[in-house]
């Protein structure tokens, strides 16, 4: 599988990590959906975390697209707000 | 994936075609049309020089309320010794304000300082991108049918669609990023400029209101101490000795 942290690199992950990051997902928006900041930071840092420990960074010559695009690491609360809102991450 | 992930793929998706199916054939696009690397790469360039300019502004700001807090703390001193512990209070009170101010703008030059160098790495790492393409095309070429080829050229044109896209997305986060920064710079300099310096907590930007109350209790006790500290390298009897300036006022034990 591979994940891409958006404004940083793709990194090639186990497949077995697909559950476990979509696990932590759900929790990170059911967390923004309840306004609740803490606990979305928690569930995101998680995430990153699962990437980078677990994910191998690509080479700058492989050509792949991602199976998963994860926001930019600095994503604020508001920002994630404003995704599920239907405002988009980043308005067009 | 539904959530985050998932929305920034749709996003991603958006963008890539944006980018590469305009043309008949995204490959050739990419070979040929120089001109939007070319372009993306320019906006990087630019986006980066706003960044450097923003992150001088800034400095600029942080080394005024630099002054600004010596200026406060001569201030409060020279109030103190003339048996004026209200506006050695209030100059106090300001100079913790202008000290926390201090510290978010160091906190905005290291964020700049990032962002400026993460964007480099990123244009660096999309050049490579392209070129590893060009190669990769000729390879796959000599490789595979012609129908095959054009499946694998397309999927390597994808790849580096979603660089470029990340590129953009990543340079427009740093054009906000830094748009939001000037904006509260000159609103710290009109601030300043007006006198009133003592609203610096209304700006925002940093924190919700229990960080600011929080600020507040932390910065009282730090008034406290500061004004103890003072009192005590004013010298013994600095508290005895009758004011200089001949106002009878009886409320001195505060």
């Amino acid at each position: 599988m591979i994940v891409r942290i958006s404004g940083e690199a793709q990194y090639q992950l186990p497949d077995a990590d697909a559950e476990r990051l979509n696990e932590l997902d759900n929790q990170a928006v059911a967390a923004v959906e309840a306004g609740d900041e803490p606990t979305f930071q928690r569930h995101w840092n998680a995430m990153l975390e699962l990437v980078t420990r677990d994910g191998d960074p690509l080479p700058d010559d492989e050509l792949v697209e991602s199976d998963v695009i994860l926001p930019p690491r600095d994503l604020e609360f508001l920002e994630a707000s404003a995704g599920f809102s239907g405002e988009g991450l980043i308005p067009d | 994936m539904p959530g985050l992930g998932g929305r920034m793929n749709t996003l991603f998706k958006t963008k890539i075609t944006k980018l590469l199916d305009r043309a008949e054939d995204p490959a050739e696009t990419l070979e040929y049309g120089y001109q939007k690397q070319i372009e993306l790469l320019q906006n990087v360039k630019k986006g980066i020089a706003d960044v450097v300019t923003s992150k001088k502004r800034i400095q600029m700001q942080s080394q005024k309320l630099e002054q600004q807090l010596v200026k406060l703390d001569t201030q409060a001193r020279q109030a103190l010794s003339q048996g004026r512990e209200d506006l050695a209070r209030t100059a106090l009170e300001r100079k913790t304000l202008a000290q926390t101010e201090l510290q978010s703008l160091d906190q905005q030059v290291s964020e700049l300082e990032r962002q400026q160098e993460q964007l480099t790495a990123n244009e660096q790492k999309l050049r490579h991108k392209i070129e590893a393409f060009r190669t990769k095309k000729e390879v796959i070429k000599a490789q595979y049918s012609a129908a095959e080829a054009q499946v694998r050229i397309g999927e390597a044109a994808s790849g580096v669609g979603e660089e470029m896209a990340d590129l953009g997305l990543a340079l427009q986060r740093a054009e906000e990023k830094t748009e939001n920064m000037r904006a509260r710079a000159s609103a710290v300099e009109e601030l300043e400029a007006a006198g009133t310096f003592d609203d610096l907590t209304q700006l925002g930007g940093g924190g919700d209101d229990i960080d600011r109350e929080l600020a507040q209790l932390s910065g009282g006790a730090q008034v406290d101490d500061e004004l103890a500290r003072m009192k005590a390298e004013l010298g013994p009897g600095g508290d005895e000795s009758p004011p200089a300036l001949e106002e009878g006022t009886p409320g001195r034990s505060t």
